[in-house]
């Protein structure tokens, strides 16, 4: 505790943009700083620099609900989710910051017989992969969560749970600072209020990145933009599957704690923690429609409130502080798109919807492998954008549409 | 007993006082019996029987009391039986009110947890993210004991719910505040003819009219003219205890009052909310004592409550000299006016309040409120002039003896409502204040919120933007200038910060943040506005920074050497202020809709099960029998002699219209066009990207007609999928959703024509009226639609009737059929029937990901139509190999062991090679049968399909063809013996 304050800048943020960069990040959130991060100390490429159009963290990074697990539906899924919990495990150590990474616990409800049938399947699928991850009864969320009304108000009582011991949450904004300060403290440069605008392709390779504060050459660039990327991919028409939604979640005030676990429920739309300040972070099903706006709206925290007090009854006079919205670039199949692009040097990252923050570190790991070898790493070749035109899908929806 | 405390520091009464004298009230606080008058709130009875820590903060748990006294004390908060995170100052007492502070350990007086705040100088800004995680083990131990300490007030997992029925509202004007420039703005845009509605937050209206009064009586009588002016008005409300908290896309307003929310759709909107008071920031500015000036004239003027004794104002603008003379009007002894600025007052008041003999000092600031023992008060004012750069000069310090503090240096615009909308704020260098620089069409500001401060300015600003807003909305003649009169002096000052090399200057209270806390967070990088709030919680407690975002961006941007307009705010979003949860969830809507036939099957002892939004009977319980048994035995019923299920739910749509058969070619995989009159036929509907999403039947009842099933969750969505195509494609056709109107029943089993034909005009003849026939006629004298299929594979007929017929057509079937056995079954029944036919149950059978040609359902494609949806991404997948298919299986008669669960897994060689979909024990074939996905490769007939059932065991059946039963579908075509 006896740390001499201040301490020194976490990220450094150098006045001036270098002419030449061995590779550019787009996007400066959780996945392109801890790509930096991984690049810099497993592969020794430290001329990087981040561009962020905004400040650090301010997409889906600083706006999420910060929810980890791994109790995915697919083989593929299960594998690297789980790798990025392992990773998230240790990360506060590796990063010397306390992300308050902390296990809580996580029960997605099921309230009819077909949620129950697919969380089953997620079950088995997630326990012959060795992740613990079961369905359980009503007297198992009893223990758990007491205060939860298992009737649910009497009409659509709760018959199960997929439970997922090791789901945790963490500080979101705090994962993009240590890896930003990993970055850093490795010679990466990041420059915020830095818009790409456009991307400089010569003879079917990479050759910069135009930027409001002018021309950057590079032959690498990794877009790690999520709900951005359909106007990043647009300058080099590249297409892609993706929607972008947007995405709601609110917060109420503080309140002492009482929910240790988080608690999903897809029949409801719904899902809610209590985060370590006490504050209860709730969220829904995505907006119905495609937007590329960050507004909120009434119906969003109506609906929600509605069925959380189903719910929990007796939290009616709970107050919600601010509600906020977020952008989520949906794919077809709720996987990500990760990988090469036909363009030779343009790395994409992207894909990420309602459930990229828990992907964060083992994103960065291996698109700094895949940028530093040109090739694939092993965990996100069945992510790659060519799967949509091969029509060979990781269909993950049943594990991710609410669940987050 | 206890002593009840008197109410020493009540004052006599004032004119507008807002307590009833008749009416006192008791109430317990922390244990203690106090006494209040009815109006009080409970910082105001508290405080008027001397108590002054109401509350402790959040992170440190210093004491807190009075601060702004306007429902933004978030550092006093009570909790009692069943409520939690009351805000003392704006809860009114109740007889009987028991009440203590959120938050403590062992009471707000001696709070044990204040100890942390030894630690304070080791718990600077982002602290906590930089300690305990190493070893990693620990973490879980220390965040046990944080966890501990965090948050504010318990819940009380008992309390009922209660539900609050919503309004829904609209009005021309919406106006929010009643304020001096709300009310005549208001009254101007009613006097042109608008619809006005004018919500106030505070319980009464009148804005400062009701508290800067300055000795000044007119004040009060020029409130109640304009309200006498507005009550004339009859096209005029005014909603007090009223909220703006929200404001959405097209004006779309949430109002909140104690009872419900209202949901207002405004035409336009002119937001004159005022200012929020904000503090200076010195070393124990946070302390009970040190409150904004606007509080102590709030206790004055409506609750008739001393706020001190004996004051010091630090101020700043004319308002503190205001301030001054209220206090020392209301007996308190000011000490002297420490004023900011090294010009002082320009105003009249200066005169004023120099008539009082109250001293004033220039370019002064107060360094430090001298702390009384436990910080419980203050005892006294450390005054430091300011040098020529406005840096204290602390070795010139003096002090002053006084219990409290008054502050007033500058104010915030409350301009959430503003921003919402759409308004783009800059900061006007004159005022130092954020202004309206931009505002969208149709929304207006008026008074202070807009930069103007002088009353008859208001007044005027007021008028002004009432005027335009009817101007906006087609009122004739309501010309009004463009400009508000912002002009004066400026009533903030640029930088109203004191640093002191000990901190405790607090910059927000709420989350208990300190000047140093923001200058380690610049220097550790954090150094936008955005990043500044991420990092050190700036603005994110209760109070949502309205009394601390103006002084961090002004520290923020003197730290960088900028101006305030370029530093920069944060993004404002809803809720202006807290809502509770009960009132944005109203009655809450969650329907669940039941069949027509619902009573019937209660009375028939059905046990039933929820599926989607529907209520469905599973099986109809018979005494003594158990689930499985009763299953079967319908079942049986249904095979050996005639059984009847309530197909209500399944979506009904008609499509009728020129373009109906291109439509429904379009929508669905097969082909439509030949389809005759009279006749039905099997539907698929596959998504954009091929993937199997619906099926049902579709029977044409004239060439441009026809009835169209859907799955039974599917129902909304299909339909409203289909409008959207139909708009899409510009074909005429119309998409009628009948789900609701028609209830069904299918009626099943080698005795089903016998019973059905005595109870209609349809000739149910074989010839007449074949298999996949469709007929209209009546069936129990109720006008129905007949068709001749079946899920179950038995002889039947599906009997659509209007929803209110319905009951009595079942009955009647019933009665019918009693003769002949017949049985309701439910939905476990009809699903065992269909499995044994290979029927698949689209979402159970199939998933995200199944396309036909997997699910062995390639008959039902016809690739060869000019387009349907999915056909392009069908034609794409045929060329590719398949990954996994549909089959059935079966276990040997002889097999004991236990029936697979859907979902579990097809293991093969230790890899997952499939998964169950269906599987259950058929009484017709005497053995466990199912289906499963699983590799191609091991989908030939007679191929083992070892299953992980139950978590560990492996048990092994057979591939065998679809279906199980009845293959040639004799039992459907062939006329019953
Ligand atoms: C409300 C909400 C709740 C969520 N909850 C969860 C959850 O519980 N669990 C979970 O795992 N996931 C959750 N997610 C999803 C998760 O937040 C995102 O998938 C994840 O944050 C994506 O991180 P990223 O680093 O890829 O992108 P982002 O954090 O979005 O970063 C992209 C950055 O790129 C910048 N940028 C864009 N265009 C340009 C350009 N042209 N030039 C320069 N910079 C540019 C943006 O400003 C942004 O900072 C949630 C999302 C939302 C909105």
């Amino acid at each position: 505790m006896s740390r001499r304050y201040p301490e020194p800048r976490m990220f450094r943020c150098p006045d001036r943009l270098k002419p030449h960069y061995d590779a550019v990040i787009i996007g400066a959130g959780g996945h392109g700083l801890a790509a930096a991060y991984y690049l810099a100390r497993d592969h020794g490429i430290r001329d990087v620099a981040v561009l962020e159009k905004s400040y650090l963290g301010a997409g889906g990074t600083g706006r999420n609900t910060a929810i980890i697990r791994s109790n995915y539906l697919t083989a593929e899924g299960v594998r690297f989710y789980d790798e990025s919990l392992r990773l998230f495990r240790d990360l506060s150590a590796d990063l010397d910051l306390n992300l308050f990474y902390s296990r809580r616990g996580h029960f997605t409800l099921a309230h009819s017989d077909a949620t129950l049938r697919t969380m089953r399947w997620r079950a088995e699928v997630n326990k012959h992969l060795g992740v613990d991850s079961e369905l359980v009864g009503p007297e198992v969320i009893r223990r758990e969560c007491p205060q939860l009304d298992l009737s649910c108000g009497g009409h659509t009582p709760v018959l199960g749970a997929l439970y997922h011991p090791p789901g945790a949450i963490a500080r979101h904004d705090a994962v993009a600072w240590g890896y930003g300060r990993g970055a850093s403290q490795r010679g990466v440069e990041i420059h915020q209020q830095t818009e790409v605008t456009g991307i400089r392709v010569q003879g079917g390779r990479v050759a910069g990145v135009e930027t409001n504060r002018g021309f950057v050459e590079t032959g690498k660039v990794l877009s790690a933009v999520a709900g951005y990327t359909p106007a990043v991919m647009e300058m080099v028409d590249v297409r892609t599957p993706l929607e972008v939604h947007p995405l709601q979640a609110c917060v109420s005030e503080p309140l002492k704690p009482w929910l240790d676990t988080i608690i999903v429920s897809a029949n409801l739309h719904l899902y809610v923690s209590q985060s370590s300040r006490g504050e209860l972070v709730m969220g829904a099903a995505l907006d119905p429609y495609e937007l590329h706006s960050t507004r909120s709206t009434l119906d969003f925290v109506e609906g929600l409130a509605g069925h959380l007090l189903e719910l929990f009854p007796f939290l009616g006079e709970v107050r919600v502080l601010r509600q906020w919205a977020g952008l989520a670039d949906m794919t077809p199949d709720f996987s990500p798109i990760m990988g090469k692009t036909p363009v030779e040097g343009l790395y994409l990252d992207a894909g990420w919807g309602t459930w990229g923050f828990k992907a964060t570190p083992v994103c960065g790991k291996t698109m700094a492998h895949t940028l530093a070898n040109d090739r694939p790493h092993p965990l996100i070749e069945p992510f790659r954008l060519s799967r949509f035109e091969e029509f060979d899908l990781v269909g993950e929806k049943g594990a991710a549409s609410v669940g987050h | 007993m206890a002593k009840t405390a008197t109410m020493s520091e009540r004052l006599g009464p004032q004119p507008g006082e807002r307590i009833d004298r008749e009416q006192p009230v008791g109430i317990t606080f922390e244990g203690r019996q106090y006494r209040g008058f009815r109006g009080d709130t409970l910082s105001t009875a508290l405080w008027a029987s001397g108590v002054r820590v109401l509350g402790r903060s959040f992170k440190y748990h210093r004491p807190r009391g009075i601060f702004s006294l306007c429902g933004l004390d978030c550092n006093a908060l009570a909790e009692n039986r069943d409520s939690t995170n009351l805000r003392m100052d704006t809860t009114l007492i109740e007889p009987g009110l028991e009440a203590r502070a959120v938050n403590t350990w062992g009471g707000v007086q001696s709070d044990l947890y204040r100890f942390t705040e030894l630690f304070s100088r080791f718990l600077p800004v982002g602290f906590y993210y930089k300690a305990f995680h190493r070893p990693r083990g620990l973490f879980p131990f220390y965040e046990r004991r944080m966890r501990r300490i965090a948050g504010l007030g318990n819940i009380h997992p008992n309390r009922p719910l209660q539900s609050t029925p919503k309004n829904y509202d609209f009005c021309d004007l919406l106006v929010v505040g009643s304020g001096p420039a709300g009310l005549s703005a208001a009254i101007a845009a009613a006097e042109l003819g608008l619809k006005v509605l004018l919500v106030e937050e505070d319980r009464l209206p009148g804005g400062t009219l009701g508290f800067q009064l300055s000795g000044q009586p007119e004040t009060g009588t020029l409130l109640e003219e304009l309200l006498g002016k507005a009550a004339a008005l009859p096209n005029l409300e005014i909603r007090t205890g009223t909220t703006a908290a929200g404001c959405y896309a097209d004006r779309w307003v949430a109002l909140f009052d104690s009872r419900r929310l209202t949901k207002l759709r405004a035409r336009g909107l002119v937001v004159a909310a005022g200012c929020y008071d904000q503090p200076a920031v010195f070393r124990n500015n946070d302390l009970p004592g040190v409150m904004l000036a606007s509080a102590a004239q709030r206790l004055i003027h409506q609750y008739a409550v001393r706020p001190f004794r004996q004051a010091v104002v630090l101020a700043a603008n004319t308002d503190g000299y205001r301030a001054a003379v209220d206090l020392q009007r209301a007996g308190v002894e000011v000490a002297l006016v420490s004023d900011l600025r090294p010009q002082g007052e320009a105003s009249g008041w200066r005169e004023e309040v120099a008539g009082l003999r109250i001293p004033i000092r220039r370019g002064t600031a107060v360094y430090e409120a001298l702390a009384a023992p436990g910080k419980r008060a203050i005892r006294g004012a450390l005054l430091c002039p300011l040098d020529e750069g406005g840096d204290p000069l602390p070795d010139r310090s003096e002090s002053i003896p006084c219990d409290g503090i008054a502050m007033s240096v500058g104010w915030a615009p409350a301009d959430g409502i503003l921003r919402q909308a759409g308004a783009r704020m800059g900061y006007h260098e004159a005022l130092q204040q954020y202004v309206p620089d931009r505002l969208p069409a149709g929304i207006f500001a008026a008074g202070r919120v807009n930069g103007v401060y002088a009353l008859g300015d208001r007044l005027e600003d007021g008028r002004r933007a009432g005027r335009q807003a009817a101007a906006y909305l087609g009122k004739a003649g309501s010309e009004a200038p463009a400009e508000p009169p912002r002009r004066g002096e400026a009533f903030s000052h640029p930088y109203p910060v004191v640093p002191h090399p000990r901190g405790k200057n607090f910059v927000d209270l709420d989350e208990d943040i300190q000047l140093d806390d923001i200058r380690h967070s610049l220097q550790e990088g954090f150094d936008s506005a955005e990043l500044l709030k991420r990092y050190s919680t700036l603005g994110m407690g209760p109070s949502q920074g309205k009394h601390s975002n103006l002084n961090g961006s002004r520290i923020l941007a003197r730290l960088k050497g900028e101006s305030l307009a370029s530093t920069g705010l944060t993004t404002a979003r809803p809720f202006t202020s807290p809502v509770p949860l009960s009132h944005l969830a109203g009655r809450i809507f969650s329907p669940q809709r039941r069949t027509p036939i619902h009573a019937r099957h209660r009375q028939l002892g059905a046990c039933f099960m929820v599926a989607g939004s529907w209520l469905r009977p599973e099986y109809y319980l018979v005494p003594g029998a158990d689930r499985r048994a009763t299953i079967q035995a319908e079942a049986e019923a249904v095979r050996g002699r005639v059984g009847v299920v309530d197909v209500g739910t399944l979506g009904k749509l008609e499509i009728c219209g020129p373009d109906a058969v291109a439509f429904i070619e379009r929508m669905y995989t097969g082909r439509f066009a030949k389809l005759k009159e009279g006749r039905s036929r099997y539907l698929l509907m596959c998504d954009e990207s091929g993937m199997m999403v619906d099926d049902g039947v579709a029977a044409r009842l004239a060439p441009d007609r026809f009835y169209v099933t859907t799955t039974s969750g599917a129902s909304d969505g299909v339909a409203r999928e289909m409008t959207r195509w139909a708009l899409t494609w510009s074909l005429k056709v119309m998409v009628l959703n009948l789900t609701g109107a028609y209830g069904a029943m299918n009626l099943a089993g080698p005795r089903s024509l016998e019973i059905l034909q005595p109870l209609t005009d349809i000739d149910l003849a074989p010839d007449a009226f074949p298999y996949l026939g469709v007929r209209e006629g009546r069936v129990a004298g109720a006008p129905a639609r007949v068709l001749r299929v079946g899920f179950v594979g038995e002889w039947g007929y599906e009997i659509h009737v209007p929803a209110d017929a319905a009951v009595a057509v079942w009955d009647r079937i019933l009665q019918a059929g009693r003769g002949a056995g017949i049985r309701p079954f439910g939905v476990e029944a009809q699903r065992l029937l269909r499995l044994e036919k290979g029927h698949l149950i689209m979402g159970q059978d199939s998933d995200g990901l199944s396309y036909p040609s997997e699910a062995g359902m390639d008959w039902a494609v016809k690739g060869d139509k000019p387009f349907f949806l999915g056909q392009r991404s069908l034609s794409i997948l045929k060329t590719r190999p398949l990954k996994r298919r549909l089959v059935g299986f079966a276990f040997p008669e002889t097999y004991g062991g236990p029936v697979p669960r859907e979902c579990e897994l097809v293991i093969h060689g230790n890899e997952i090679a499939g998964r169950v979909t269906s599987a259950a024990f058929s009484p017709t074939l005497k053995q466990v049968i199912g289906m499963a996905y699983v590799q191609p490769e091991l989908s030939a007939p007679g191929t083992p399909v070892p299953i992980r059932t139950g978590g560990c065991r492996l048990v092994t059946a057979h591939v065998v063809e679809l279906p199980f039963y009845d293959p040639g579908n004799l039992r459907q075509k062939e006329r019953p013996a």
